[in-house]
């Protein structure tokens, strides 16, 4: 029996001849990521243990993202002990204010994740990078401790459920719409404790920043993480994120070739869907399985459009929504907050006149940060607030208030209803 | 061991963010994090804790974002133990790390708020006091027994390298 993409990868980092579905493995891993929220656990659990030095200062990457630029003194302490450790064990990979930016949205950009490697991170979203062919998930802190010291992390080795995705997206359809379309299909817990393996054509059209949107949510129908098989999108990717000249670069083209699924690989599902009809998507409150098609919400009033998060902070993101609001000015009563999810995004955004598109509309135009979408900073809903969003969770209280409510959808969905006022198709504006 | 408690029963789909609200993700002590826990969806929870309490819930639970916090906070506010038809990934993870108790079943639904509970851990059985059943759970696979037996994760690692 052949090996799917996440097989082969968890396979190729554990020194065995063969694993399958159920058993417990123990890994190498090749990132071990931490932010403010999650490290300092990590961190302590990691001393408190009695250990020293981490396995190694080139793997593990700290960022500061969550409520950086420190909104408040108790976040000041969280990020200090970050900033203390990093010089502490001369990580490479630390990235303070200034050169910061969402760890999902960054760690692509930086090359520091790669097709076939193994990640973990003490955040859910880490799953996003099984866009690039990379076997990423989200642990707690304690398992980020224990990488810590020995670079290791325990897995039971999951069944995977094939998506295949067949016919031809409409316009203002992307990455975002078909992947809470896929919730909505599936439930929260459609794919608990299994990989979500995203394929077909539609895949294959799909730029890298629609890809990286759909892994992102793989959590949010309960999946390991959302793997994608590398084709000549990611690798022209990657390169340019290496650098041509990166010796990392080197045999890439043939790296991605052998973590193609196997032809006999095995699969716990399999869905195929034609998606030629799909309506841009909206996932009403509480869920983010509770999606519909955009037409079918009328006159859903908003106070406030956020743009931005680990999930749809692309550049591509930003452009959709210039060209949306490019002339345009959002509604008077609404808040429109664009936070571009790292510096380079943010830079390009100013260098295409995206920023002061987004200003002259009357948006907001903010430092990267993950701010607003855990009800952190910089867009905190009060009692009875009702917002739209380009994140990824629209729990009770999420974005602030238990009596608050969030509305998900893509950048473009999100655009037009900034300058309408309610939940709006972009085809409208 | 055994576990002694009354029952607080939650629903389906019960996240982290339920569980401990991000804005209280600012802390790395268990007590402060438990005076917070179900804030959202119960405001008045934590009130109603007696240490050793046992929670009920559906399928799902903890699910969302991968914050460890939500364990500890259950823990800080007294809760001994956790008792769903599912568990989310992330959260299993956490709960076998930390070392709080946790059993899956689907029995959970015939399980009603301030019902009386004795868990014995090693068996994994549940008797319920107050309906005067008994609830059979699948104990944990050996590697994970492991590690609850050692008290969590990195005691678990420190016996191989310290």
């Amino acid at each position: 029996m052949g090996y799917t993409i996440g097989e082969k990868i968890l396979l190729a980092h554990t020194g065995k001849k063969d694993i399958k579905p159920g058993e417990f493995i123990e890994a190498n891993v090749d990132v071990a990521l931490g932010n403010d929220i999650t490290a300092p656990f990590a961190i302590s659990e990691f001393k408190k243990a009695g250990f020293t030095r981490v396995f190694d200062n080139k793997k593990v990457v700290l960022v500061p993202d969550h409520y950086a630029p420190a909104k408040d003194l108790k976040s000041a302490n969280q990020c200090r002990i970050l900033a203390d450790f990093s010089r502490e064990q001369k990580i490479v990979n630390y990235f303070e204010v200034g050169c910061m930016g969402i760890e999902h949205a960054l760690l692509p950009e930086m090359g520091i994740v790669l097709p076939g490697n193994l990640v973990i991170g003490a955040d859910s979203h880490t799953c996003t990078y099984g866009a690039l062919g990379c076997f990423s998930t989200g642990v707690g802190s304690t398992d980020l401790g224990r990488a810590y010291a020995d670079g290791k992390c325990w897995f039971k080795v999951p069944t995977t459920i094939k998506f295949i995705y067949k016919g031809k997206l409409s316009k203002w359809v992307g990455g975002k719409d078909l992947i809470l379309y896929t919730i909505g299909r599936i439930g929260v817990d459609g794919a608990i404790y299994k990989v979500m393996e995203f394929s077909g054509p539609v895949i294959r059209g799909l730029s890298m920043d629609n890809r990286f949107s759909m892994s992102n949510m793989a959590i949010e129908a309960g999946g390991v993480t959302g793997l994608i098989e590398p084709d000549e999108t990611t690798i022209e990717y990657v390169r340019e994120a290496l650098g041509a000249k990166s010796p990392k670069a080197k045999g890439l083209a043939a790296r991605c070739k052998a973590l193609q699924s196997d032809k006999d690989a095995s699969y716990e599902k399999i869905y195929e869907w034609d998606i030629s009809r799909l309506e841009p998507q909206v996932s009403c409150p509480h869920l983010p399985s509770n999606a519909r098609p955009v037409s079918k919400l009328k006159d859903i009033k908003l106070d406030q459009v956020v743009i931005g998060s680990c999930t749809n902070g692309r550049i591509s993101d930003l452009r959709i929504a210039a060209k949306i609001l490019k002339g345009k000015k959002a509604t008077g009563a609404l808040r429109l907050i664009i936070i571009p999810a790292t510096q380079k995004i943010y830079s390009q955004a100013v260098k295409e006149g995206l920023a002061e598109i987004f200003v002259k509309a009357g948006g907001v135009f903010s430092t990267p940060t993950c701010g607003p979408c855990l009800g952190g900073h910089v867009g905190i809903l009060t009692e009875g607030e009702r917002c739209l969003a380009t994140t990824n969770r629209n729990f009770i209280g999420r974005m602030g208030s238990p009596r608050s409510e969030v509305y998900l959808s893509s950048p473009a969905v999100a655009a037009a209803s900034a300058i309408t006022g309610r939940i709006t198709h972009p085809e409208e504006v | 061991m055994v576990i002694k408690g009354k029952v607080h029963i939650f629903g389906d789909d019960i996240n982290t963010d339920d569980i401990i609200a991000a804005k209280y993700l600012v802390t790395t002590d268990d007590q402060e994090l438990g005076k917070r826990c179900m804030e959202n969806i119960a405001p008045d929870f934590v009130s109603k804790v007696a240490p050793g309490d046992i929670i009920v819930a559906g399928k799902n639970f903890g699910c969302g974002s991968s914050r460890e916090h939500a364990p500890r906070a259950l823990r800080g506010c007294g809760i001994s133990a956790v008792i769903a038809v599912s568990f989310a990934r992330i959260f299993f993870r956490n709960a076998i790390n930390v070392g709080m108790p946790f059993l899956e079943t689907d029995d959970a639904r015939k399980i009603d708020e301030g019902d009386s509970l004795e868990i014995d851990l090693s068996s994994g059985i549940i008797k319920n006091l107050t309906k005067n059943e008994v609830y059979k759970t699948e104990p944990f696979p050996e590697f994970l027994r492991e590690i609850v037996g050692k008290g969590g994760l990195m005691n678990y690692i420190r016996d191989r390298h310290v």
